[in-house]
């Protein structure tokens, strides 16, 4: 593997990702709501039309049941389609065919079958899009035995995950921040750059306290974790990168290690992922060595405001982080 | 239509077996040896095999929760099916799916649905890959008359018919969705007719009972789809004898309509064609009746005599690798 990288933003990584898996193998195919001749709702298909024509890149009426019905349909006889959801919101009309056809079929049918499709999420708030277009739902799905939930932080994360998502035999729900899409950082070139699902990544070594996070957080995290570095208190960042499966392992680990944690993430705190995270770690051997209680910082439990105040207020941001940093640190 | 003798006792094989095994699983039902839900498609074999007669045998299915009659024409093996239904390990599924989840990908059926109007969006998707393919095979959506009015049939027929992909969306309408009058619930006449707002042909099996009636119209369905110009819809008119599933005491139909159904008997129907025509003795389609039986009954004993599934094995086939 070549270690070639280009400053590209999320936006790119994704179109990189989807369009080498579609040289790669011919029965990937996008499909979704203006995916052709606009590019896509938030540009993560722009050029790809011209490339693979419309064969490949497959406009849809306005049907979000039968375009995952489609989908799924697609998927058990031998085609891997991407389907791209657009507003992760909208996913509430597909959710029959995903929770009830596509998560089960393999099992119900006793081991027959596979549905490797791949639905792209543009999850989140940040752009003034108001309550019925910021939702990040990836706690529905993680509930769901038989998908798997992927949520990067990183332009290389995206782009190494996507490949790994099309790639891989089950039904894969790929979140997408669309207040990330332009943002950049080196994504590797190679065409077989793959990130394994389940295996998650410290992107900060520290010793005192752990921070896991994952998905939009994660530039947060990182920023925060470097601040108070300052002030001596040395943290590490876990990022899981993909919910289900989940590199437990990566995650307990450091919370040996450390003693403390902390974890964020940007859907509502109730009933949200990294809850599960906290009782995993409370009912496993990780949880002798806590020093202090285990910390969530989470959305609030309203929904998403279309005021750009309001709507920044409501999210952990860096200064929340910090703070809950120094609370844990008894550093006040 | 010109059916050779051959073909004609295959399809009365088939009814006969599709007959049998329901009239066996409704009475293992009663003996409280069947552990779930069951939906018996007693009245329905000439609506489901004539159908299935006209397409080859590669050709995919997708099925619903009634469609028992939907795998045996599809040509599942009975013992494996009877054990699923049964829940033992020896199952089409592992004991793991049961009667409302009856697949067999072998012989292209991508599976019995729980979820009135999930196989529209499905059928829809495995004919796409027919087409990206051009395999020359055509896939056949099997529903009721309810399921035509979940957004989903609706949706699925829209993209199905710009996308112009082989598939026949069959609707097997027996008057009711449980309880339900379909005239109750849809301001049309005719379930087919819903055929004209997506811009495709819709074909009107009046009488569903009649295999060959069946046969006839489906080999026209087939032919318009196979030669590339798009989905269709077609409806046919039969009966169920039974409830709607084991727990229902039928108390919206009146006797006198199931009894006036049951004299129109699909099976005898085509029993009466075939010995008219000359192509079967009566005494030979008795003798297709007991062989039938005897199969069914091998099933059982096969059924019976299977393994119950392991602990273990409920925690296998999650995930493909
Ligand atoms: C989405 C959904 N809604 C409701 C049900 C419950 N249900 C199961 S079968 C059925 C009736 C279906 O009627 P129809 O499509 O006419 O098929 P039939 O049973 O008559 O063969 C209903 C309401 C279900 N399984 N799925």
């Amino acid at each position: 593997m070549s270690d070639k990288t280009k400053l590209m933003n999320v936006k790119e990584a994704i179109i990189a990702a989807m369009s080498e898996e579609m040289r790669r193998d011919e029965n990937v195919f996008l499909m979704g709501e203006d995916v052709g001749i606009f590019g896509g709702d938030f540009g993560t298909s722009v050029g790809m039309l011209e490339e693979f024509g419309p064969e490949r890149i497959r406009d849809t009426p306005i049907s979000e049941s039968a375009i995952s019905g489609t989908a799924i349909g697609a998927a058990m006889t031998g085609l891997r389609p991407i389907v791209d959801v657009t507003f992760m919101d909208f996913i509430v009309y597909m959710m029959d065919n995903i929770v009830n056809q596509a998560a089960k079929t393999r099992y119900m049918f006793g081991g027959k079958g596979q549905v490797p499709v791949t639905f792209r999420c543009a999850a989140g708030s940040g752009v003034g899009s108001a309550a019925q277009h910021s939702q990040s739902l990836e706690s529905w799905f993680c509930h769901i035995p038989g998908l798997k939930v992927v949520a990067p932080g990183t332009p290389a994360d995206v782009k190494g995950l996507l490949k790994a998502s099309i790639r891989d035999n089950n039904p894969v729900i790929f979140l997408e921040y669309k207040a990330q899409y332009n943002m950049k950082g080196e994504v590797p070139l190679d065409p077989d750059f793959i990130i394994p699902l389940g295996k998650g990544e410290i992107k900060k070594e520290g010793s005192d306290i752990t921070i896991v996070t994952y998905g939009r957080m994660l530039e947060r995290v990182m920023k925060a974790a470097e601040e108070v570095e300052k002030d001596g208190i040395s943290v590490e960042v876990v990022d899981p990168r993909t919910l289900i499966p989940l590199d437990k392992e990566l995650i307990l680990n450091s919370v040996k290690k450390t003693g403390r944690v902390i974890l964020v993430n940007d859907a509502h705190k109730t009933n949200g992922f990294i809850g599960e995270i906290s009782a995993m770690i409370s009912e496993s051997d990780a949880f002798d060595f806590l020093d202090s209680p285990i910390v969530r910082l989470a959305a609030e439990d309203v929904p998403v405001p279309y005021n750009h105040t309001l709507e920044t207020a409501l999210l952990p941001n860096v200064e929340k982080i910090k703070n809950t940093i120094y609370k844990v640190m008894n550093k006040q | 239509m010109k059916l050779s003798k051959n073909r004609l006792l295959n399809m009365y094989e088939l009814m006969l077996d599709a007959r049998n095994f329901d009239l066996k699983v409704n009475q293992l039902v009663k003996r409280g040896m069947v552990p779930g839900m069951t939906h018996l498609s007693v009245g329905e074999e000439a609506a489901n095999i004539g159908a299935l007669a006209a397409l080859n045998p590669d050709d995919i299915i997708t099925s619903n929760h009634r469609g028992h009659a939907q795998v045996i024409g599809k040509g599942i093996d009975l013992n494996g099916m009877m054990a699923e239904i049964m829940g033992k390990a020896t199952g089409t599924c592992k004991g793991k799916g049961g009667s409302m989840h009856i697949a067999d990908l072998e012989n292209g059926n991508l599976g019995a649905n729980g979820i009135v109007g999930g196989g529209h969006g499905i059928a829809v998707g495995a004919a796409y890959t027919q087409k990206v393919k051009n395999t020359g095979k055509i896939v056949v959506c099997f529903f009721g008359d309810g399921a035509t009015n979940e957004g989903s049939f609706h949706e699925a027929l829209n993209l199905a018919s710009v996308w112009k992909v082989p598939v026949i969306f069959y609707s097997i309408n027996n008057g009711y969705g449980i309880s339900t009058s379909i005239n109750k619930v849809m301001n049309i006449e005719h379930i087919y007719e819903r055929a004209g707002s997506y811009g495709i042909p819709g074909y009107f099996i009046e009488d569903g009972n009649d295999v060959l009636a069946v046969y006839e119209t489906f080999e026209k369905a087939v032919k318009y789809v196979r030669e590339g110009k798009g989905p269709v819809l077609v409806e046919s008119i039969t009966y169920r004898w039974f409830g709607h599933s084991s727990s229902d005491p039928g108390k919206y139909r009146t006797k006198e309509e199931v009894d006036e159904w049951k004299k129109k008997d699909p099976n005898i129907k085509f029993k009466n064609y075939l010995i008219e025509n000359k192509i079967a003795t009566e005494e030979e389609l008795e003798k297709m009746d007991e062989i039938s039986k005897k199969k069914i009954e091998e099933s059982v004993e096969f059924a019976k005599n299977s393994p119950e599934p392991t602990i273990e094995s409920a925690y296998e086939d999650i995930f493909a690798d």
